[in-house]
């Protein structure tokens, strides 16, 4: 029993937001460009191991509570099948990119695969299957799960937590650390017109109608440690690990309403005003301010020309030199602004979980917070 | 003796009789796609399979390569066009009686499983499209000449989410109302168009303000100053009428598009 419990708290600390998310991406990393780790048994032992760790977690009554909501089967669902798919595209791109290697041609244009065939009845019957499947699963789990119905609306009562529909629950997460002008608004419009651009600042021409990886190496990286981590990860974290008050629970974790976090955030304008130069904030807003409103532009305005210079910026791999020598000026201002955009999100959590910090510049005033 | 044909066997005696009848022959015409001939014009006689080409290359039909998931989400919709439908008949988007008719549709209705049905099938699509997309990226699909048509699908992408929050109101429950009030919440926020919004005070006519409570992008959505009657309507138009609407045009400008860039695509 002490070690059934032991092993409850190690999870419980192993999902904490700021481990989760800097264990995930360190793995993500480490595992991406490396072929060993996309081996196929390594996933169907993950892959079962995942079932095991479910169906025994399952024991436990507060872990039940949360997975076993109708709402939330599908996004357990969804778990396996984002591991299932990245794996097999990954595996494939790797496949492909030791044949290319070794000189031969991606799989998509081996002896064979590239003569047309008759679409009835090769391509017709494939479609009839995954429709066959599709209904077959859809029923059984129509059959299997009610849909739920909660007491009759009441605008008087709020639930505690209230969470927006799961898919969105990425960006309720962002509001851990960004206000929603931004979290709500701003990101979610980066999001749509940076997925638009994509194939407009993409100019490598290799890697079109194939899995591959190393031909693609930047590209790949980019868009799915978007994907990956700051949408998939952040809604399992929204939907299993947040409760009243939008508090971290482990996953084995009573949902207890009167969990009390400490509030200990500090904005900029006080670590700069109040603990470096020991003095009162100003009074002006502007130059209460002034710190962090410079970081921003700097962030935005001075960055990029400084990444473009060169390939290592203060001795790290970080300049974007080649990008721009590829882009051009415009294709490279567009494709640098989403990026900033998007590393917003990973640079004010390891703010917040390092320094505390809440805002970078904060005029509630006007309700401009960064 | 005389001497006969060996006589077929009953079922396929059947077969030739029904495929003979003039009714059979003014649906269906030509034989059995089983040759060249026949699997052209079954594609092209049919209004459906003319989605499709005649011939296709062998890679881009792989399961493994597509993984059908397009398919599948344009499988998905019909299924919630279809069990939508059929929902409509029995929910009036009134708040009197929205609840009463989803708690009615399980209880009284024969075989009720259509919302079960259009309930999971509408988080099967938010998750196949998502798949899709990661499967389009991977294969690096949305190249040359493809780009217009990954903007279509992103289009696609954000109205399929969409219809999903609206469709997540209806039932007028608890985690209704209050899911889309999280949601709608942060429109109230919008730079210059929300009431809490960064520089909506500026937009103001001497003192009076031209953005507020009442006038921001978050009623224009809800109707209203708070999630009500007024949302519950817009919201039921949009998820029954408008973005199904819209997407379905989409959809088939995005077939289309798959068609005239050069099929599924694959390496040159
Ligand atoms: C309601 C949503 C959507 C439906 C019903 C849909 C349907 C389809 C279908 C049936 C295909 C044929 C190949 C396949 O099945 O993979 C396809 C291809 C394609 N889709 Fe979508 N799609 C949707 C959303 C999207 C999204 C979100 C994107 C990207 C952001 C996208 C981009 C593309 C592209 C670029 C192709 C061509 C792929 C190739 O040639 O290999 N679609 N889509």
């Amino acid at each position: 029993m002490a070690a059934v419990d032991i092993l409850k708290d190690v999870v419980n600390l192993l999902t904490k937001p700021w481990l989760f998310i800097t264990l995930s991406s360190i793995v993500f990393f480490v595992a991406l460009p490396r072929p060993s780790f996309w081996r196929p048994r390594l996933w169907l032992a993950l892959g079962v191991g995942g079932a095991a760790f479910l169906a025994v977690s399952m024991l436990d009554p507060d872990f039940g509570l949360i997975v076993r909501k109708p709402d939330n089967v599908p996004i357990v669902a969804m778990l396996f099948l984002v591991g299932f798919f990245v794996w097999l595209s990954m595996y494939q791109a790797h496949q492909n990119d030791a044949r290319i290697a070794a000189g031969q041609k991606p799989m998509e244009a081996s002896e064979g695969e590239d003569q047309k065939t008759w679409v009835w009845p090769d391509l017709v019957y494939t479609e009839l299957l995954c429709m066959v499947i599709g209904t077959i699963v859809l029923v059984a789990w129509g059959i299997a799960f009610q849909a739920p119905i909660e007491e009759p609306a009441n605008p008087a009562r709020t639930p505690n937590p209230s969470k927006a529909p799961w898919y969105f629950l990425g960006l309720q997460e962002m509001l851990v650390y960004y206000d929603p002008w931004l979290a709500g608004v701003v990101f979610p419009s980066l999001i749509i017109v940076g997925l638009m651009a994509i194939p407009y600042i993409d100019t490598n021409p290799k890697g079109n109608g194939y899995f591959t990886f190393r031909e693609r190496r930047t590209e790949i990286t980019f868009f799915l440690f978007g994907f990956l981590i700051l949408w998939v990860l952040l809604v399992i974290l929204g939907t299993f690990l947040r409760g009243p008050n939008w508090n971290f629970f482990g996953p084995y974790e009573y949902w207890d309403l009167h969990k009390l976090e400490a509030l200990v955030n500090v904005n900029l304008s006080e670590y700069v005003w109040v603990k470096t130069l020991g003095t009162r904030l100003p009074s002006n807003m502007l130059v209460r301010e002034l710190p962090g409103i410079l970081l921003v532009l700097v962030y935005v305005g001075v960055l990029p020309g400084l990444l473009m210079r060169s390939d290592r910026v203060a001795g790290l791999p970080i300049g974007l030199k080649r990008f721009y020598d590829k882009m051009g000026f415009f294709r490279y201002s567009v494709f640098v602004m989403l990026l900033l955009g998007m590393v917003a999100l990973p640079i004010k959590m390891i703010l917040r979980w390092t320094a505390n910090l809440k805002y970078i510049i904060a005029m509630p005033e006007i309700f401009f917070n960064i | 003796m005389a001497t006969t044909t060996p006589t077929k066997p009953f079922l396929s005696r059947t077969w030739d009789y029904i495929t003979d009848t003039q009714v059979w022959k003014s649906v269906f015409r030509h034989g059995m796609p089983n040759n060249s001939r026949n699997r052209v014009l079954v594609v092209f006689s049919n209004v459906f399979l003319h989605l499709h080409p005649v011939k296709i290359r062998k890679s881009g039909i792989r399961l493994k390569f597509t993984w059908c998931m397009g398919g599948l989400t344009f499988f998905l919709f019909l299924v919630e066009t279809f069990t939508g439908l059929l929902l409509m008949f029995y929910y009036r988007p009134t708040v009197a009686y929205a609840y009463m008719d989803i708690i009615d549709l399980a209880e009284q209705v024969p075989l009720g499983v259509m919302r079960e049905l259009h309930r999971w099938g509408a988080h099967a699509m938010v998750i196949s499209v998502w798949l899709h997309m990661f499967r389009v990226f991977m294969t690096g699909s949305y190249k040359p000449p493809r780009e217009f048509n990954w903007n279509v699908g992103v289009i696609l992408l954000v109205l399929t989410l969409l219809l999903s929050f609206t469709g997540y109101l209806l039932p007028w429950d608890q985690l209704a109302i209050w899911a889309i009030t999280v949601g709608s919440n942060m429109a109230r926020a919008t730079p210059l168009l929300g009431h809490e919004g960064p520089g909506a005070q500026l937009l103001a006519l001497g003192d009076v303000p031209m953005v507020h409570a009442g006038s921001d992008a978050r009623f224009a959505l809800l109707g209203g100053r708070f999630v009500g009657e007024g949302a519950l309507l817009r919201f039921y138009v949009l998820h029954c009428v408008g973005i199904p609407l819209v997407a379905g045009i989409l959809m088939a400008v995005h077939f289309w598009r798959v068609r005239k860039d050069g099929g599924i695509s694959g390496p040159v």
